[in-house]
């Protein structure tokens, strides 16, 4: 009894230190939507960045405003410009009374080809240096179906450990239960609007009850869309297949490297009882100098993941493109039986 | 013959003058300016009499030509983007608590005298009873980072939250003439003979309505004295179709749990579309009973909308829907198929190793 009242005692001492709560849900501000969505549009196809700003409280990460970043051209000198044009942006926001507080960035991504290993990166950059970000993801293509394609995405904290002991061997993520699926969390995104511009919206709204995203929502010609998300998945299994090459010469260099050590093995043994048959030291039975005893390293497993996110990504649209389409099928189909 | 141009310093021509010409007798009627007209032998101005024109005016230097020309600015309308208008309200509640309003700078594009506003940001400013200060480094700091992102969005003209236009505004207003053509001068741009357009959005909708309006100065002057700047009022479009793709349910109400997905887009859509059938049956319903009047042009309207469902025989229609149909199945079950092949690929990659 006594024991464990101390031990109590103690972890409650020790636990001072806060433990954030787990990050549930992203709320952002009606502004920072529009201006994502304005941004993004305005340079589509183009891939477009900006920076977050905002308040981390408590399981709940507040978006209250964003800025774009400006192009950045493939010159070394303009490194320097951007982190200015940052810091200016941030300070003359500041002077204006907006939330200072950088809580990540936003992208957008073609078709939600957007898994790639410089996201993993810059959440790795970040992550060093907030507590808590998230990154917002805008799919200009797939809003142009009428649905308003935002994600809010987050590293797992499982894999965030793993990569910074960058160890991406089979047996450390049977260890620790990852699979593809744990990379990035999704977190649920919910809306908030002060009350002035909900007033303001109130009133501005016009009067007849359609409005454009249904126009979008009931166009019937989806083709090119899906016919691009095919394109893209198939270039992805392209990928996915070379990556199962890679494995299956590890696999094959590995079982022969091995058969290569049991024979050699096998010939030292007998050379070995000879020796003592004949009266010498027998040789040792390793030999690190030998290449064959030279541990093959193991292709990491980081690309095949990304490229098996991106796959499900591409499925999960054609799914629901399709679902789209089946009713806006079963409508037209009614319409002209009347 | 004309006597020599008595204009003291501004003419640089003393060759033979053919009509009145000097600095004087600019006079202004609201809504037109009459221009003064300059008579050198070698250019005429554009809407001035030629020399050939036999109704000259009679000679005598001290005339003041009245001419009507169209109003000086060219800006016919403005149309508002919903961001605008969501930063405005933005600003305004996070505004230092001494100041009773914000102002800031609207940027956006100009095509065919309609201004469309596209972006803004608040500049700290200070104001008292008689005196106006506004910060202009910052205003033209950020002026340039907004350039850094997106070259084409020029200055346009200037907000401020209150309603209707105050004395301080005319001061404001001034100097965002004097910074569009010095804007200007750095783009090289050939709409510099567009002035500045004043925005106002009453955030404490003093008429129990939102007013959003946006004004275009006229110089009012008698002579070489300037009198009043004159803020005229030009038609705003609020139309926000931005907003609308993004869902009006989403941007009105305080707090939205959920971003509907593409079904329950889809959901919603269908309701809409349904709600609207219903009530175009009632309304013919209504018409063929003789309990509403009759409209020619909303008969026109739904007899247009009916002619336009392509008249396709059902036969073909039938085969057409199939095919429409089975594709889509087609790209479901292959969807399916990747993912169990996704299923199973992550199982041998991971698979324990053959020792």
């Amino acid at each position: 009894m006594a024991n464990t009242m101390a031990r109590s005692f103690l972890q409650a001492v020790s636990s001072s230190e806060e433990v954030a709560p787990p990050l549930r849900v992203v709320q952002m501000e009606g502004l920072a939507v529009l201006k994502i969505i304005k941004h993004c549009n305005e340079f589509s196809p183009a891939l477009v960045t900006g920076q977050l700003l905002g308040l981390d409280v408590g399981s709940v990460l507040e978006v209250t405003n964003c800025f774009p970043f400006p192009i950045r051209e493939e010159d070394e000198e303009i490194e320097a410009d951007g982190a200015n044009y940052q810091l200016e942006m941030m300070r003359c926001l500041r002077e204006v009374n907006v939330d200072n507080n950088t809580i990540g960035w936003y992208q957008s991504t073609l078709l939600g080809s957007f898994q790639t290993v410089e996201l993993i990166e810059t959440f790795m950059n970040y992550q060093e240096n907030i507590r808590r970000c998230v990154c917002i993801i805008y799919d200009p293509s797939r809003s142009s179906q009428g649905a308003l394609a935002l994600k809010a995405l987050k590293l797992t904290d499982s894999f965030m450990d793993l990569h910074r002991k960058n160890n991406f061997t089979g047996e450390k993520l049977r260890e620790k239960k990852l699979s593809w699926v744990d990379i990035f969390e999704e977190i649920p995104i919910k809306i908030s609007n002060s009350a002035l511009i909900s007033a303001f919206m109130t009133e501005l709204e016009p009067e007849s009850p359609v409005a454009q995203c249904d126009y979008d929502r009931l166009k019937l010609s989806t083709a090119p869309y899906m016919e691009r998300n095919l394109e893209f998945l198939i270039d992805c299994m392209e990928d996915l297949s070379s990556e199962q090459n890679k494995f299956q010469y590890y696999y094959r260099s590995l079982s022969r490297q091995q058969a290569q050590q049991q024979a050699w093995l096998q010939k030292r043994r007998v050379e070995n009882m000879a020796r003592k048959a004949a009266g010498e030291e027998p040789l040792p039975e390793e030999d690190p100098s030998n290449s064959i005893f030279k541990p093959i390293p193991e292709p990491s497993h980081l690309d095949s993941y990304l490229i098996t996110n991106q796959i499900s990504n591409y499925c999960n649209q054609i799914n629901g493109v399709a679902g789209q389409n089946f009713s806006r099928l079963y409508i037209m189909k009614a319409l002209h039986e009347n | 013959v004309w006597s020599q141009c008595t204009c003291r310093n501004r003419c640089h021509n003393s060759g033979t003058i053919i009509g009145p010409h000097g600095p004087a007798y600019r006079t202004t009627i609201t809504g037109f300016t009459a221009g003064w007209l300059n008579y050198h032998a070698e250019g005429a101005r554009v809407g001035s009499r030629s020399p050939e024109n036999p109704n000259r005016p009679p000679r005598s230097d001290l005339m003041a030509v009245l001419q009507f020309f169209p109003p000086s600015s060219p800006i016919v309308s403005a149309r508002l983007h919903p961001v605008v208008l969501f930063n405005i309200c933005d600003c305004y509640v996070r505004r230092p608590d001494q100041a009773d309003r914000v102002i800031g700078t609207l940027l956006g594009s100009v095509s065919d005298g309609v201004v469309e506003i596209k972006n803004s940001y608040a500049v700290p400013h200070n104001e008292s009873a008689d005196q106006v200060a506004l910060d202009v480094e910052y205003h033209r700091n950020m002026y340039l980072s907004h350039l850094k992102v997106n070259p084409k969005e020029v200055l346009v003209g200037w907000f401020s939250t209150g309603f209707g236009v105050s004395g301080g505004s005319s001061l404001i207003h001034d100097f965002y003439v004097k910074e569009l053509k010095d804007s200007v001068k750095d783009l090289k741009d050939a709409q510099n003979s567009v002035p500045p357009l004043h925005l106002t959005v009453d955030t404490g909708f003093r008429n129990g309505e939102a007013s959003i309006k946006a004004y275009v100065s006229v110089n009012l002057s008698l002579g070489d004295r300037p009198l009043a700047a004159q803020f005229q009022e030009i038609p705003l479009d609020l139309r926000m179709i931005e907003a609308e793709r993004v869902g009006f349910d989403i941007l009105k109400t305080t707090v939205v749990d959920k971003l509907p997905n593409d079904l329950e887009g889809m959901e919603a859509s269908m309701e809409r579309l349904y709600a609207l059938i219903d009530d175009i049956y009632k309304y013919v319903d209504d018409v063929v009973e003789g309990r509403a009047a009759l409209d020619n042009d909303i008969g026109r309207f739904l007899a247009d909308a009916l002619a336009s469902v392509p008249k396709i025989s059902p036969a073909a229609f039938d085969k057409v829907f199939n095919d429409k149909i089975q594709d889509n199945l087609a790209l479901v079950y292959l969807s399916s198929l990747i993912r169990a092949q996704l299923g199973v690929a992550e199982k041998l990659n991971t698979a324990a190793q053959i020792l």
